[in-house]
């Protein structure tokens, strides 16, 4: 089987920022927040890829979220990541509308990182209380 | 349309409820039989792992993500060894890759088992569950002989297995795998042949090929459904690329497919266990752990086929002795919400079935009510929402002459 | 506790199972007490589908946010004289999640319990035998 990792690059054109290659099955790409509709497009209904999740991370200088796609009939696995310089109020475009399958993680990543995901259809909490503290974030690096 | 909305009738199914691995909670809005409508509320089981395991040190992240399923609790630490293997670039050595994998299958099979027991307790079969649990129990001694425990293994290690298993052990799981077929035998012949569990499962709640991929499904859910994915052929890890098994799939998505999937399921599992054991005979005694160190700064991604679908977890390190970031992804997260579309296809009656047939498993016991918005008043309490799938069975096998 | 209760409460236990966020460990483990090789029905233990026919409750896992008013609940419905068993190591003192953000307080702080069984799971011998030694001190034994 051939490694979709090419073909993706090439449909992705120069959206990617920078491209990182850990071993043959897994590649990182990075690409810019405004982004992030197209590529998932291109990902998921261009490519037919498999959305698995995505994880969102705190970082000193604001957020980072990496969007893990994966490619099953060779076994590859492609992140897409993005990074939002935002310390307070970080927003990025919600991939629901494409994908089904997003809607739990969104608002996992919401809840945990207070990362607002735009045009989300079912913004709720997910895992944590209903009384739980607004503006309190447990995945924060300033939260114990 | 605002009468429409008064007669609407709720039910709550959760949080306390035997379908759930998790406790959940499940509303079904239903007009007369129908389900119209299903929102899932989860959150009572979230303990705040990823969160915990970000203060541990590496080697005792194997034991904390075993922890968060007990159900699955090898695929845990095998996805997250996978991720600190490829962070890392270690290549495990042949035994380590038989000994995984073995544990692996054996946890499939007590799973799948376990699964099937609990579904023929939901349409009303108590027998099959008594059965199929007794034959579990085999496989449950020979975990227990080979690993020191009978849930909750801690046989995973970054860079090895933390006991390996004798070469004189091996005929006692060859004999429990014996003894396990006929048993197979018996419960795929239960499934395929009886009327009841056809009517009741055939045709019921199907998942399509589509809203399987648009919801990301994974599994022997999406499996069902004919999406063709297997981690342990897609991306091979362990010894899953040295021995011989085939990916099992269906075409209809509904319940019995669900069913069948899984039982032939297990016997690729027998197929891939009696490939590694005689893998293993041809491998040294000892040779089981390469004793990792270090963990360098990276990032990585493991992924396993737990008996429920694809685990996934992300490590990154910063070259200190934990991880800064440990994402984990179970297959029930991806799953349980194909439940918004398949429940509304049937009756409240099909609903414990269909609910259960994704197997998030069960361990709670039954609180379900079922309450008149106008009145506010419980209808249906307790167990009665299996009682319900129970009765159905029976009035079907009265249509069908079979007297029980 | 007068003789009767005793006698009454002792005999042929009927169960209820609250899960309080646990790994399910314990829980396959309790059901499991239930088919062929352990079979406790023999004894009339059986499990039931609603807390106001038990006379005991099995609490499995760490009361997290969610669950905890639940489970307190749960109990102040169950009839009174019964008895509450904590099962496994997570439900009798917390075990690692005791450093969660979402854990509460350990189960005993939010209803009184008679007996921990832990374990982690503990084996099913070992819950018949926890459910032993609390009929024995039930009875004064």
């Amino acid at each position: 089987m051939e490694s979709i990792i090419e073909k993706a690059r090439e449909k992705l054109g120069n959206k990617v920022k920078n491209y990182f290659k850990k071993n043959e099955k897994r590649h990182y790409l990075e690409i810019n927040p405004h982004d992030i509709i197209e590529c998932t497009k291109i990902m998921f209904n261009g490519l037919e890829s498999r959305f698995i999740t995505a994880t969102g991370v705190h970082l000193r200088t604001g957020f980072e979220i990496m969007y893990h796609f994966s490619y099953d009939k060779t076994g590859e696995v492609i992140t897409l990541r993005v990074y939002l310089n935002e310390k307070d109020k970080p927003e990025i475009d919600s991939i629901t509308p494409l994908i089904r399958g997003a809607e739990w993680i969104e608002r996992e990543i919401w809840e945990m990182l207070g990362i607002n995901f735009k045009n989300h259809p079912n913004m709720k909490r997910l895992l944590l209380a209903e009384d739980w503290p607004e503006g309190k974030y447990p995945l924060r690096q300033t939260e114990k | 349309m605002e009468e429409e909305k008064k007669k609407q009738t709720v039910i709550p199914i959760g949080p306390y409820h035997p379908l759930q691995e998790e406790p959940e909670f499940f509303k079904l809005f239903v007009n007369g039989e129908k389900v119209e409508k299903l929102d899932i509320e989860i959150g009572y089981n979230h303990r705040g792992i990823e969160k915990i395991s970000e203060s541990k040190h590496f080697d005792q992240v194997a034991f904390t993500v075993e922890r968060i399923c007990g159900i699955c609790s090898t695929s845990h630490p095998f996805a997250y060894v996978n991720a600190v293997e490829d962070l890392a670039g270690i290549e495990v050595t042949d035994r380590t890759k038989y000994i995984r994998s073995i544990v692996g299958e054996l946890e499939r099979l007590h799973s799948h088992l376990l699964w099937l027991g609990l579904a023929g307790h939901f349409i009303g079969y108590n027998t099959v569950w008594m059965w199929v649990w007794k034959a579990r129990e085999p496989l449950l001694d020979v975990m227990e002989y080979i690993t020191g425990n009978r849930q909750h293994y801690s046989m995973f290690k970054i860079g090895g297995v933390r006991l390996d298993i004798l070469n004189e052990d091996i005929p006692r799981m060859e004999k429990m795998l014996d003894g396990l077929l006929p048993y197979i035998d018996l419960f795929k012949g239960a499934v395929m042949d009886d009327p009841v569990i056809q009517a009741r499962a055939k045709g019921i709640c199907p998942l399509t090929k589509k809203e399987a991929i648009d919801f990301c499904a994974v599994g022997p859910l999406a499996r069902a459904s004919g999406v063709d994915i297997d981690i342990r052929r897609d991306n091979p890890y362990a010894a899953y690329g040295m021995v011989d098994w085939k990916v099992i799939t269906a075409v209809n998505g509904d319940i019995f497919d669900k069913i069948v999937v899984r039982v032939l399921e297990m016997y690729e599992s027998v197929k891939i266990i009696r490939g590694c054991l005689n893998g293993l005979k041809k491998e040294p005694e000892g040779n089981f752990d390469l004793k990792i160190k270090n963990i360098p700064a990276g990032e990585g991604i493991g992924r396993h086929e737990a008996p429920r679908g694809e685990v996934f977890h992300f490590v990154r390190s910063d070259g200190s002795n934990r991880p800064v970031r440990h994402k984990i992804r179970a297959p029930s997260y991806v799953n349980v919400p194909t439940n918004e579309i398949t429940a509304i296809k049937g009756t409240i009656s099909d609903a414990a079935i269909t609910l259960g047939a994704v197997d998030p498993c069960y361990c709670c016991t039954e609180r379900c009510v079922v309450i008149d918005k106008n009145t506010n008043k419980k209808i249906l309490g307790g167990s009665d929402l299996i009682k319900l799938s129970q009765e159905k069975t029976r009035e079907l096998k009265k249509k069908m002459g079979i007297t029980e | 506790m007068k003789k009767i209760v005793i006698k009454a409460l002792t005999k042929s236990i009927w169960v209820y199972h609250a899960a309080c966020s646990p790994c399910n460990n314990c829980d396959i483990e309790i059901l499991d007490l239930l088919t062929p090789r352990h079979d406790v029905e023999r004894f009339g233990i059986s499990l039931v589908g609603s807390i106001k026919h038990a006379d005991a409750m099995l609490v499995t896992g760490v009361p997290n946010m969610k669950t905890a008013p639940r489970i307190k609940e749960v109990y102040e419905q169950m009839p009174k004289p019964g008895v509450v068993i904590a099962i496994g190591s997570c439900a009798c003192g917390g075990n690692m999640f005791r450093d969660s953000y979402n854990f509460v307080k350990p189960l005993d702080e939010i209803i009184p319990v008679d007996a921990y069984v832990p374990g982690c799971p503990p084996k099913p011998e070992a819950m018949i035998m926890g459910v032993v030694k609390l009929i024995k001190k039930l009875k004064g034994l």
